[in-house]
């Protein structure tokens, strides 16, 4: 009758010291649509593929400001990914009131960290199902922390989370010893040619589903969206906005019985794919 | 009906700061009084909060004594985070600010008036917060009887050039001291000086005022 | 693991019939399946090294440490989910923080590890929380008490240790430090035994690549818990590397 015992709740490990519910959280990501962040020496670009639910309905928006200095993309649910940004804002106009200053990245992501632990250990919380990709500049530079469900967080030089991601983490990775010493709008090209990679196979980029954010040395976190993300596209030649019929990547294999499941074996993808679902302790 | 401080203890006088080409020179005296008692005689009223980072402090000593040893742990979080980031004094400066201006609008002051100094982004930075939470930058700022007998002194020395040297910066400094020494009925005739160079910071002396008691002859109109 | 299944391992607050509490014994199954991490105590200091797993090519190197600063005075590295040894590592912090508030000077790591083990422990006492999933080692040298170095796991155990592994390889790890004599050495001697142990128990089948990370405390760093200098990690790397090849060629 049950497939499962240990994945009620989060405060029950299984017998392999996994946390089930943690691990389903962290499933909530994978539906949100794509984004995709990247950065050089100067700047970081965050991309991301916005869903209308109908005809009818505006497109979902997946960036958010947070301060002069930083923003971030979402994946997942949307409204946990709310209350995680009143939370970072108030944090960053924190440090602003008392120490005049723009708050480091790694010090906002840290205590953000701490806050989304904090809800893996108790019966009546449950983990944010949001992934984010947070794009910063401070006194060390460009930063692109990935954070997940998990608590975890993760300080990159590229990466690519929610649905279809796979695909552009591989294009990342092919082509991130590029990135560094390129320009401003090579890099743009670079993040729209990997997000294309994340794209349905009906569909291709254009200033309806795209939304891109910029934020870098003497550059403010700024937004492009609609007719404000023509310039970026044109950076690319139609062919390359078309999803690619590449086949998505396979579906989480369903959480069976725990006991007769070993570990680890049943991630057949890579491993940033394993190491996520299995919530990476590293 | 509670009442909150309404007159400091221990206190300490006059504190002076002044900016020089590639610096800041913080200067207090070693003297603690107990209202007209000079009653502790080896006090440093400067501290060391990191390598680009002093201050100074004059007024209630034992609220100096407490909000010091928050400065410091702050110091040794920012170390234990170790990610290359550091307490600037601009940050310091404003976090003083927030404080005593907090405490103020509570009718429960922190009976104190501050003067952070240091390198920011590597150029002098040298500011001023007193009990009211009134705060400034500046290139050269005084406390309690030296706003009234140094700083004119000082006003006179930064505005005339664009920059001065260490040396020149030292010299006012020891001028200013024993004008203050001379003058303030608790200053003290011994004092020490904390320094921000691209080299880190340091408290240096103490150093002795010079007393010239040959200028009393010359003194009329007080007899 | 025979009580599986027998729905006694479900509650931290549940005893199975055995008198066992599963709960507790899964967590410390979470920092098994963890890099290894290993801390060793030298005459003059503690030496601390961690295999810090890489999942991802996208990932900067450097990034999430597993070694941590309590306070000036006490390293401390981790083992497990580091989200919930990062939530560890800050409530060390705070007590360093209160004792030094409290009492002027710094905390004596007996009485820290006292006070970390006791919280870790309360989260094994109750069904709406749940056991940390993480192991600290924790190390400090002073003038009074000499090297110190501890092991807190998820029951809110603590010992003290002369050498201690914990995560995947602890047992590999553990037998290569049986071979040292801990006693007789120096940091600096250690510092090249703990990268070569490390570099020893890494499996390179499972987990690819990883980054050594090295700190310690001693006398030497004024008991300052640090991390190693550039070229004394360079040195301990080729160290281990050296012996590692050495190793596979007399094979």
């Amino acid at each position: 009758m049950f497939r499962n015992q240990y994945d009620n709740d989060v405060t029950t490990w299984s017998p392999q010291g996994r946390l089930h519910q943690v691990e389903y959280a962290m499933e909530a990501v994978k539906q949100g649509s794509a984004t995709v962040g990247l950065k050089n020496n100067e700047h970081c670009v965050l991309l991301a593929l916005k869903r209308s639910t109908s005809e009818l309905s505006a497109h979902q928006k997946k960036i958010i400001p947070i301060d002069e200095h930083i923003g971030m993309a979402i994946a997942g649910l949307t409204a946990d990914a709310r209350i995680l940004s009143r939370f970072m804002r108030n944090e960053c106009i924190n440090e602003r009131y008392a120490h005049d200053q723009l708050l480091p990245v790694n010090r906002l992501v840290s205590a953000l960290g701490n806050k989304l632990q904090n809800c893996t250990q108790r019966y009546d919380r449950r983990p944010y199902g949001v992934g984010l990709l947070i794009a910063g500049y401070d006194g060390k530079g460009p930063h692109i922390y990935q954070t997940c469900p998990s608590a975890n967080y993760f300080d990159c030089k590229a990466m690519a989370i929610g649905a279809r991601s796979q695909s552009a983490r591989t294009y990342l990775e092919k082509n991130m010893h590029l990135f560094k010493d390129t320009n401003l709008n090579e890099l743009v090209k670079h993040g729209l040619l990997s997000l294309r990679e994340c794209l349905p196979n009906d569909l291709s980029l254009s200033n309806k589903n795209v939304s891109i954010a910029i934020v870098g040395k003497d550059h403010p976190f700024k937004t492009f969206d609609d007719s404000n993300v023509d310039q970026w596209l044109a950076l690319i030649s139609d062919a390359e906005k078309r999803g690619r019929s590449t086949t998505s990547a396979p579906p989480p294999p369903p959480p069976g019985d725990d006991t007769d499941m070993p570990p680890a074996e049943n991630q057949p993808q890579v491993a940033t794919e394993a190491a996520e679902h299995r919530m990476a302790i590293d | 009906m509670k009442y909150h401080t309404q007159s400091p203890a221990s206190t300490g006088t006059s504190v002076i700061g002044i900016t020089f080409n590639d610096g800041v020179l913080i200067a207090s005296d070693d003297l603690v009084s107990y209202g007209t008692l000079a009653r502790y005689r080896n006090i440093p009223r400067v501290l060391k909060v990191n390598e680009q980072t002093v201050v100074g402090c004059g007024g209630d000593f034992a609220d100096f004594q407490h909000l010091s040893k928050i400065i410091e742990q702050k110091q040794i979080d920012e170390e234990a985070n170790n990610d290359g980031f550091t307490l600037t004094p601009k940050a310091l400066h404003s976090w003083i600010t927030r404080v005593l201006y907090n405490r103020r609008s509570k009718f429960d002051p922190f009976w104190n008036t501050w003067v952070v100094g240091g390198l920011q982004d590597g150029k002098p930075f040298l500011g001023y917060v007193d009990m009211l939470g009134t705060a400034f930058v500046d290139r050269a700022v005084a406390t309690g009887y030296g706003e009234m007998i140094a700083k004119p002194l000082l006003w006179e020395a930064v505005e005339k050039k664009e920059s001065i040297t260490e040396e020149e910066a030292k010299d006012l400094i020891a001028k200013c001291m024993s004008l203050l020494f001379c003058r303030d009925s608790r200053a003290f005739p011994k004092y020490r000086i904390a320094k921000v160079t691209k080299d880190g910071s340091v408290i240096e002396g103490p150093f002795e005022v010079n007393v010239d008691w040959s200028i009393a002859a010359h003194v009329q109109g007080y007899e | 693991m025979s009580a599986i299944g027998t729905g006694y391992d479900l509650s931290a607050s549940q005893f199975s019939p055995d008198g066992r509490v599963f709960q507790v014994e899964y967590a410390q199954k979470a920092v098994e399946n963890s890099g290894t991490a290993i801390a060793l105590r030298a005459k003059d200091g503690v030496v601390f090294a961690v295999e810090k797993l890489v999942t991802s090519k996208l990932y900067e190197t450097g990034a999430n440490k597993r070694i941590f600063n309590i306070d000036r005075h006490i390293g401390c590295a981790v083992a497990g989910l580091l989200a919930d040894a990062r939530a560890i590592v800050n409530v060390a912090n705070d007590e360093a923080k209160d004792y030094r508030s409290q009492y002027g000077t710094e905390i004596p790591l007996k009485y820290l590890k006292d006070r970390v083990a006791m919280y870790m422990h309360a989260y094994t006492l109750y069904s709406a929380l749940r056991p940390f999933g993480a192991s600290l080692l924790l190390g400090s040298w002073d003038k009074f008490e000499g090297p110190q170095l501890y092991c807190l796991d998820p029951s809110g155990l603590s010992y003290g240790y002369f050498g201690i592994s914990i995560g995947k390889a602890k047992q590999s790890a553990k037998t290569e430090i049986e071979k040292i004599s801990l006693k007789d050495k120096t940091c600096s001697e250690l510092i090249k035994e703990a990268a070569k142990i490390i570099y020893i128990v890494h499996d390179e089948i499972k987990d690819k690549s990883f980054e050594l990370e090295l700190s310690w405390v001693s006398e030497a760093t004024n008991g300052r818990h640090e991390c190693v200098p550039q070229e004394v990690f360079d040195e301990a790397e080729k160290f281990a590397k050296d012996a590692l090849k050495h190793d596979s060629d007399s094979d």
